[in-house]
Formats: structure tokens, C-alpha cells, sequence
């Protein structure tokens, strides 16, 4: 039944946990909720009086600006731990971090770390909701969430649609939680790149692997760009970035077997002339920017929700 | 004046592949020496003997475990020589060979004395020190063989830091000769292992966890076996793991290559499924693998192809394995669970029970060439007692040693030693 449907997550460890209901009823929220980034006072009072605390183990700029106003604009009192100024550093260990900020209350904590799983052992030691902003290469759930939420803005629709997510696999987050959450949705995902880059039964996640990029891009109605990191040269995994620019970029010439109004995506941040051009990036069919923006409605969601959706 | 100690152990299934003996009998000890076997109710009791009924219950050669890491010295917060044969009794193992990876190395002849040493006043179990390949199993120079096998030491192994370097396992190979030394090589490749947590395949990717793939073992494998037969001398694989690597070694052995091999319990019972989310007590090196490989292990197990059930006890605290499941230290400690999980392989008609004995204690024993594997009289009495029917929940507050690494904590497991016995003296009793 329709009406029976509850949100009842009290974490956000990845999409893996998510049913498609679920992923509905978070963009709905988020929809919902953007337009009060567009209010002259940008501020609502639903989470005064709730902490939420960001712990990031790992540099992040955009993600956790993005949390932070997400919170701000829901009225709930912020703080911030980076790595280097927490105790990570004088050898405490992450359960030992989770029962300290246990004693101090806090009703969110928002964590990136390199650690796979780590999120989620910190869920197992802490009262406090867990947001998981990026765990390792495991999942990056509040990106596949946007990145969803933008796809649906702009194509009506996620079902039926054929996404093509291009670069390194393997070492990406953002790709595992797009996968399962775009699959759950009822999208085809097709994902190419270097062998290298192509992690081991990532078929079983539901993905469709091509060796020839054009290959995946043809008739997509989304094309995704990872990151290439510069340190994959060593592994080794890539003989350059400019052979793999040369093969697996997105230019002009390869969009134009995607369908005319497919869309061009990037969880950023972008190395231009690497993983795509700059034409490509700053073009008509970049949405690019309009990730960013429903980044801050999806995590106000996230938080909205998992706080059990009161008050509104 | 010497005060005879006797004790009868009466009507148990005496299992003694050696002597390939399986029917309910009587056995006797005397001054810590089997003086006799015979059929049930057939032998009498002397004076001041304590007698023992076993009805229902196996008597077998004490069950030998060739891989453990005892921890001391360097690491005793983990286990020490007393903790670790104290779990080797209650697992019903008389003896233990222990891995030189301590601290320092067990690369000298004082090292493996200090073992010795320790293990002869506070032991509860024979331990027989594995001595390491190289020095400070660095694998750049040859360790002393002779010195260490003069001291005690039974192998060598750079278990835990395999032998990178090809020409220097062939000279281990070549120079273990002198000093009748087996060399056991804990197979893998690094350069495709490195950074790897767990086995590599889809479960992997979904976790976002670093594989391990199974050609890192298999390769390696391959290259002992090449170096074993080239020189011609016998070789041990350690706790092999993969399908490739079973494959491997049965093929080996039918062209005549002298190589043996053991798996672990954990590699018969479960898969790499127990990693579930991020659990570190399913964390070790190998990984575990995928069902498939599971499959041929036990086939391995039961056709022959592997030569013993070894548990890899690996004692951590939790220190080692309550942090990120990449942070964690790999390895479970395993001497109290390998009887009843070697039991649930013969419930399920993989082993019968004489293999199962051959696994634990006749081919240890043979192997690494010490006494034991037999229950002939006039061996020394290393016995264990086994009721294959007893059921018990292995819990955290029941483990006898010193960490509680273990994924099979809250199982309910069937099958337990219940009686142990090293050279005449009880080491673990529980009836």
C-alpha cells in the first residue's frame, strides 16, 4: 500500500541499503526541499536544536561544504574534524573516536574516510545517526543520490534510460553507488575504460562492461566521467593520462554518438583535457553544475529523513 | 625409588591409521609410555592405575598441529608458548609447530631455544620451533640451518613474508638438505597480493575492498614446485586455499614431485561470504575463498591431494582487529575449533574418521619427522580423546587463548576433544 510506505533508516551507510522506494521518497524529499536554497533567507527551522558533526578523515572541499550548508540551512549547529587536526593522528582509533563523540551527544555524524567499511563501524559503536560521505571505494551514496536526483530533473524520468560511466571503475565510489542506484532504478548502466580500471565482477553489480568506449556511449542518454587520479600511472594501470585522454576522453566527437540531448556528467573535481574536454565540460549538454546544486537538496534530505522526517 | 604412573583408557574406538586399527579397545600407559593396545575389556588394570572408560568416545594419536604462531616472544599480549599449547590441549593437540615470524625472528639457535626452553616449563603440548628461511626473514640471506636444527627446530619457513626472491628459496631448497630440514613455503606473490584484504571477485568490488586474486598463490606455487623438482628436494605448501592450487599439486604429486601441502579449517567451512560487512575476525591471509574453491579443498582433503589439517592459529588482540577492515591484522586463532569443524567433514561423508586422523596427526607427524602419528606401544602416550557427538556454543569467555579472534565465535559446533594426554601426563581433561 502507498500510504503504508515509512522511511526507516536511521543510517546512510550506501545505496546497497536503499530500496527504490526508498531512493524515490529521498529525491522527492530533495526536490522539495531546493527551493529553499532559492529563498532570500535561506533557512528553515526543522533541525534546531540537533549536532551534527563532520568527520573527515580524507580532503574533501565540495562534499563537505555541501553537508555543512545542507545542515546550516536545516538550523542544526555544525562542527567540523578534519584529519589532521583530530586525534586520528596521535594513534586513536575510530572506535575510541566514536565513544568520545558519543559522550558529547551529537545526532549526526557525517564521516569520510579511506577505510572501506569504516562508516559502518563506526555505526556499530556510536548512538548517532552515520552518513556515509565517501568510504574508501566502497560507496558514496549522497553523489549516486544527486547524481540520480539530476538525471530524473532532466529526463523526466530514471527507468528505461541508458547510462554510460566512463573512467576508472575500480577505484571509484561514486561508480559502485551509481551503479546499484541507477540498476535499482530501472537504468542500464554500461561502464568503460581501461581494463585496468575495470574492477573484478562488477557485472554481478549489475553493469554492463564494454572495451570500446564508444561502445557505451553510443545512444546513452547520460554519459558519466570519473576522475583520473595521476598517482593509477604507478600502479601501473595507465601508461599516461594523454593515451588515456587520447582513448577514453569525452569530446565532441564521441557525444556525438549519444543521443542528441543525452546529458554529460561529473562527480568532479574535473581534470580538463584528462577525462573530458573543456568544450565538453563547459557545453550545452553539461549539468555539471546542476549536480552541485541539488548536492545541497539531497543531503538536506538525508539529514531531514534520518532525523525521522518530524517537524516539517 | 620410581613410583610407576599407569593409566588405563578403556573401551574407547581406538582410530590408528598407522596401524590401521578402528574398533572399540583398551590402552594402556604406563610412565608416560603406551605399554599396550588391545580389543576392549581386554586389558586389566593394575595396581594404582586410574582407570578411564571411554565408551562412546575416539582414542587417537595425539593430533599434531605443523602451523601456529605462539607470539612469544615479541608479541605475548597476543599469546605465549604457556596460552598457546594451554588452547593446543583444550583443541585436543599435543603438539604444535610454531612459525619463526616473532619478535625477534626464530632465526638463530637462541631464538629456538628460548622456545624450547619456555615451552619445556610451561607448556601444555610438544612445540616444535619452525625455523625461518632467511634471516630476519628478509629474504636475502640464508638463516643458520645447521644451528637451528641443532637447537630443535624442525623446518623452515618465512611464513607470513613470502620468498620473493627465486634464487634464494632455491638455495633454502638445496641447503635444507644438509640438515634434513623440510622447507615450507607460504606461496604467494606479492606484487599481485599487495594492499589486498580480501579474495578478489565481485564481493570485492562491492565492498570496495582490495583483492587478493587466487593467481597470487597459484603462481607462486608453481614456482616452489619448479624449484622443488629442479633441485630435487622436497617441498610443504602452506595453507593452500584456491581450486588452481589443489589442481596444481595433485597434478605434482602424480608425476612423482615430493611435495606436500595443508589447508586450515577455515578454508573447508566457510567462504569469503563471512566477510559479511566488514568483519576482521573473517580476515586473514590467504583470504577465504569463493564456494568453488571451498569445493576443492575439501575434495584435496578427502582424495589425498592435501596432507594435513593445520589451523594457522593466529592469536590478535583486539587492538589488531577492532579498527577499518583494510587497518586489520590478518589471521584467527583456530586450535579450539579444528576438531569439531574437521568432524562436521566427516558427518558429511568428506573424510572418514581414519583420514581425518591421517590429517591431523599421522602426516604431521611423518612430515615433519618427530614422534607421534601412532599409538603402537612403546610410543610416548600423546593421545587425544574425542566425543564426536558432543555439542557445545563456542563462546568469547570459554576461549582458552589469549585473543578471541575467531569468526566461528557463537557457532554451535559438534564434536570436542575432551580428553588430551602428552606423554603420559593430562594436559586437558572435560570428563
Amino acid at each position: 500500500m502507498e500510504s503504508e510506505y515509512r522511511f526507516q533508516h536511521k543510517h546512510i551507510l550506501g545505496i546497497e541499503e536503499l530500496s527504490d522506494r526508498d531512493i524515490c521518497f529521498i529525491l522527492d524529499t530533495a526536490e522539495s526541499f531546493k527551493e529553499i536554497s532559492q529563498r532570500p533567507i535561506k533557512k528553515v527551522p526543522t533541525l534546531r536544536g540537533k549536532t551534527v558533526i563532520h568527520l573527515f578523515f580524507e580532503p574533501s572541499t565540495r562534499t563537505r561544504l555541501s553537508f555543512e550548508i545542507a545542515a546550516k540551512r536545516m538550523s542544526a549547529d555544525t562542527f567540523n574534524i578534519a584529519a589532521a587536526t583530530s586525534s586520528a593522528r596521535k594513534g586513536e582509533t575510530l572506535i575510541d573516536t566514536a565513544k568520545n563523540l558519543t559522550s558529547m551527544k551529537p545526532d549526526i555524524i557525517v564521516i569520510r574516510h579511506s577505510s572501506s567499511g569504516s562508516p559502518h563501524l563506526l555505526a556499530r559503536h556510536i548512538k548517532a545517526s552515520v552518513i556515509n560521505a565517501g568510504d574508501g571505494t566502497h560507496e558514496h551514496p549522497s553523489q549516486a543520490l544527486l547524481d540520480m536526483m539530476t538525471v530524473r530533473e532532466k529526463k523526466g524520468k530514471i527507468a528505461g534510460l541508458k547510462i554510460a560511466i566512463v573512467g576508472d571503475i575500480s577505484h571509484s565510489r561514486v561508480a559502485h553507488s551509481n551503479i546499484i542506484g541507477f540498476t535499482r532504478m530501472g537504468a542500464e548502466v554500461h561502464v568503460s575504460g581501461p581494463a585496468t580500471l575495470i574492477p573484478a565482477g562488477i557485472k554481478e553489480l549489475g553493469a554492463v562492461v564494454s572495451h570500446r568506449v564508444e561502445d557505451a556511449v553510443a545512444d546513452a542518454d547520460v554519459v558519466m566521467a570519473l576522475r583520473i587520479q595521476k598517482e593509477r600511472q604507478l600502479d601501473p594501470l595507465l601508461p599516461s593520462l594523454r593515451e588515456y585522454a587520447a582513448f577514453f576522453g569525452i569530446n565532441r566527437t564521441l557525444m556525438k554518438l549519444a543521443k542528441p540531448d543525452a546529458i554529460i556528467m561529473h562527480p568532479g573535481p574535473i581534470n580538463r583535457g584528462v577525462e573530458m574536454t573543456f568544450d565538453v565540460a563547459d557545453g550545452d549538454q553539461s549539468v555539471i553544475m546542476d549536480q552541485v546544486t541539488n548536492g545541497v537538496a539531497v543531503r538536506m534530505a538525508l539529514l531531514y529523513l534520518i532525523m525521522g522526517g518530524e517537524d516539517r | 625409588m620410581n613410583v610407576t604412573q599407569a593409566t588405563l583408557l578403556q573401551n574407547g574406538r581406538i582410530i590408528d591409521p598407522a596401524l590401521n586399527i578402528d574398533e572399540p579397545g583398551d590402552l594402556l600407559i604406563v610412565d608416560g609410555i603406551i605399554r599396550q593396545q588391545g580389543k576392549a575389556r581386554s586389558i586389566a588394570c593394575p595396581p594404582n592405575c586410574e582407570s578411564i572408560d571411554l565408551h562412546g568416545k575416539w582414542l587417537v594419536p595425539g593430533l599434531i598441529d605443523m602451523h601456529v604462531h605462539l607470539r612469544e616472544p615479541g608479541e605475548e599480549y597476543k599469546e605465549t608458548i604457556a596460552s598457546g599449547t594451554r588452547a593446543a590441549a583444550a583443541g585436543g593437540f599435543t603438539a604444535v609447530a610454531c612459525m619463526p615470524n616473532t619478535s625477534p625472528v626464530n632465526d638463530n639457535q637462541s631464538v629456538t631455544s628460548l622456545i624450547l626452553t619456555k615451552a619445556a616449563a610451561e607448556g601444555s603440548a610438544r612445540v616444535y620451533p619452525v625455523g625461518a628461511i632467511s634471516k630476519n626473514s628478509k629474504g636475502t640471506e640464508l638463516a643458520e640451518y645447521g644451528e637451528l636444527k641443532k637447537a630443535g627446530a624442525v623446518a623452515v619457513s618465512d611464513d607470513g613474508r613470502p620468498v620473493a626472491n627465486s634464487q634464494l628459496m632455491r638455495r633454502a631448497l638445496e641447503y635444507s638438505g644438509n640438515h634434513n630440514l623440510l622447507v615450507i613455503s607460504h606461496a604467494e606473490e606479492v606484487s599481485l597480493s599487495e594492499n589486498g584484504v580480501m579474495n578478489e571477485g565481485a564481493l570485492s568490488t562491492r565492498l570496495g575492498l582490495r583483492g587478493i586474486p587466487t593467481v597470487a598463490e597459484t603462481i607462486m606455487i608453481y614456482r616452489d614446485l619448479a624449484l622443488a623438482e629442479y633441485v630435487g628436494r622436497p617441498i610443504h605448501i602452506a595453507h593452500i586455499s584456491t581450486r588452481e592450487s589443489v589442481d596444481l599439486i595433485r597434478r605434482a604429486k602424480m608425476r612423482g614431485c615430493r611435495v606436500t601441502a595443508e589447508t586450515a579449517p577455515h578454508y573447508f567451512t566457510l567462504t569469503e561470504e563471512a566477510v559479511g560487512i566488514y568483519n576482521t575476525r573473517a580476515k586473514m591471509n590467504p583470504p577465504l575463498r569463493a564456494a568453488d574453491d571451498l569445493a576443492a579443498i575439501r575434495e584435496g582433503l578427502r582424495d589425498g591431494t592435501i596432507d594435513a589439517i593445520a589451523t594457522d592459529h593466529a592469536p590478535h588482540s583486539a587492538m589488531e582487529k577492532d579498527v577499518e577492515f583494510d587497518q586489520a591484522a590478518n589471521g584467527i586463532i583456530g586450535l579450539e575449533t579444528a576438531v569439531p569443524l574437521s568432524l562436521a567433514l566427516v558427518r558429511e561423508n568428506v573424510l572418514s574418521p581414519a583420514r581425518m586422523i591421517e590429517l591431523l596427526s599421522v602426516q604431521p607427524a611423518r612430515m615433519l619427522g618427530v614422534a607421534g602419528g601412532s599409538l603402537a606401544a612403546g610410543n610416548p602416550a600423546d593421545i587425544t580423546v574425542i566425543d564426536p557427538e558432543k555439542s557445545f556454543i563456542y563462546r568469547e569467555e570459554n576461549v582458552v587463548s589469549k585473543s578471541g579472534n575467531s569468526p566461528f565465535l557463537g557457532w554451535e559446533l559438534t564434536g570436542k576433544a575432551v580428553l588430551t594426554i602428552v606423554a603420559g601426563r593430562i594436559t586437558f581433561r572435560e570428563l
